[in-house]
């Protein structure tokens, strides 16, 4: 509705605008298109089927993979990522989170909390240790500090990487698949640290299969299929049972899927 | 018998000075090595293609020419083409050098590719530039996992060396080998040098591997 955009103006203004991002990997056409947009402390969850493009998507909103065409607005400044400094600044504001956690493996938690406060953000170490040990607390880690990658589980693994990227104080997060790599008794731990930050106001796009975290979450759900999103809405539009969306038939089958294995 | 024990007491202080020599070019080597071989394989993993190419080249050259061969080109041949007047022990510590720089090179490069991608990607997540991420993130890994590579590409470069023998440079070899000719003991004192090259291996490694302990990763089976 057009007219509702005009009228609320101020608080409709998106903190991230992405239009027409599209992107061919080995030949393959992986984004067609994608435009989405953002308002502060919403939370969007990207599901479909996997080769849909979610990754992809992700990782071209933080130009770790370049857009072979498309634009990207962070609080009504494009980016120019071809100028490196506006680009690594960017990047300071935008958290990513793996799937599969990318600590680093030769620091401990605190460390890897704490390297790009020093190295990025210029830090002294006395302070960069502060921050990094009040964002480990936050995250229930307080006491796993000195223990390094190969010591924690798969679940602390994610919530260090958590820690790193909020200690940077992003505007926005991505979370690629926060909780795919791991055992399903760990996806707990996780999923109530991200619903820590969406009450807390953070702005998040979150891929996931985690259907009834997004029903009760998400402010909107955005079905991506083949490079394409295909359907846009509230979790209520999208997902409830007498909706007839391919988004609803998607997730019945992912819940059929782990009743199966359950 | 007595004869034999003396001829060697006699000689050993003059053939342990030759080790101190030998140490020299052994770690002026590895240097120098170190310091080439992580640049060019920063720059054959994340160079564009003029790098690598200029790289591989370099490799190709090294590992494809006898160190003997290398030798005489450098101090006989390019070292006077280009007006450069080296000792024999400097030109010998040079050349092996170039040479271990191209295989330590290769043993950075491996250790480089090793390490999963996404920790590179991260440290760029984060907002860090690439150089950033291979200087904090990167190569702490990799040197770490090069060591016993490394350790072997010593006890290669300590027995090299001997090499340095033909140019002039007073180590090891060349001590034995003077005495040797002199006093006709060949048999003890090729003995000796056969042992305090040993001895200097032995000790080299175990150096490398009390290193490789103290700084591996708690918990971490690579």
């Amino acid at each position: 509705m057009p007219t509702k955009k005009a009228t609320t103006m101020p608080q409709e203004k998106p903190i991230l605008r992405v239009e027409n991002i599209s992107k061919t990997l080995g030949g393959k056409e992986i984004l067609k298109s994608v435009s989405l947009s953002l308002k502060k402390g919403e939370l969007k969850v990207l599901i479909g089927p996997s080769g849909a493009g979610k990754s992809t998507l992700l990782q071209c909103i933080n130009f770790l993979l370049p857009p072979d065409s498309g634009r990207i607005w962070l609080d009504g400044v494009e980016i120019q990522n071809r100028r490196k400094r506006d680009l690594y600044a960017f990047r300071q504001q935008v958290g990513m989170i793996f799937q599969d956690f990318n600590l680093f493996d030769h620091l401990n938690a605190l460390d890897n909390v704490s390297i790009a406060l020093r190295k990025v953000k210029k830090m002294r170490r006395p302070e960069a240790r502060d921050r990094a040990m009040a964002e480990l607390e936050q995250v229930g880690l307080g006491d796993k500090i000195d223990l390094y990658p190969a010591e924690l589980s798969g679940g602390q693994k994610q919530r260090v990487s958590i820690a790193r990227a909020l200690a940077m104080d992003p505007k926005i997060m991505l979370l690629d698949e926060p909780t795919s790599a791991l055992d399903p008794e760990l996806i707990g731990e996780v999923l109530s640290v991200i619903r820590d930050l969406a009450h807390g106001g953070m702005t998040m796009i979150l891929a996931t299969h985690q259907i009834a975290f997004t029903r009760s979450l998400a402010q909107e759900v955005i079905f991506l299929e083949n490079g394409i999103i295909l359907e846009q809405g509230t979790p209520a539009e999208l997902l409830s049972p007498d909706a007839c969306t391919r988004s609803k038939d998607f997730c019945s089958r992912l819940d059929d899927l782990y009743e199966e294995k359950g | 018998m007595f004869d034999t024990l003396s001829a060697i007491l006699e000689a050993l202080p003059y053939l342990l000075e030759g080790a101190l020599v030998t140490i020299g070019i052994v770690i002026g080597a590895m240097g120098i090595g170190l310091i080439i071989g992580i640049h060019m394989a920063v720059g054959q993993v994340y160079g564009n293609r003029v790098v690598r190419w200029a790289v591989g080249i370099y490799v190709w050259f090294f590992r494809g020419v006898p160190v003997l061969v290398l030798l005489f080109l450098f101090y006989f041949g390019l070292f006077a083409l280009i007006g450069l007047n080296l000792s024999a022990f400097a030109a010998s510590t040079l050349v092996l050098g170039m040479t271990t720089a191209a295989y330590q090179s290769q043993i950075f490069r491996g250790a480089i590719l090793s390490l999963p991608r996404g920790q590179f990607q991260a440290a760029r997540a984060l907002g860090m530039s690439d150089f950033k991420a291979i200087i904090s993130i990167i190569l702490p890994q990799a040197l770490r996992f090069s060591i016993p590579g490394w350790s072997n590409e010593y006890s290669i470069i300590l027995k090299d060396s001997a090499l340095a023998f033909v140019l002039g440079t007073s180590e090891i070899m060349a001590r034995s080998h003077f005495v040797a000719s002199r006093t006709y003991h060949h048999l003890p004192l090729y003995i000796t040098a056969g042992c305090l090259y040993f001895i200097l291996t032995w000790l080299g490694v175990r150096a490398l591997l009390k290193l490789e302990e103290k700084v591996r990763i708690p918990g971490y089976a690579h």
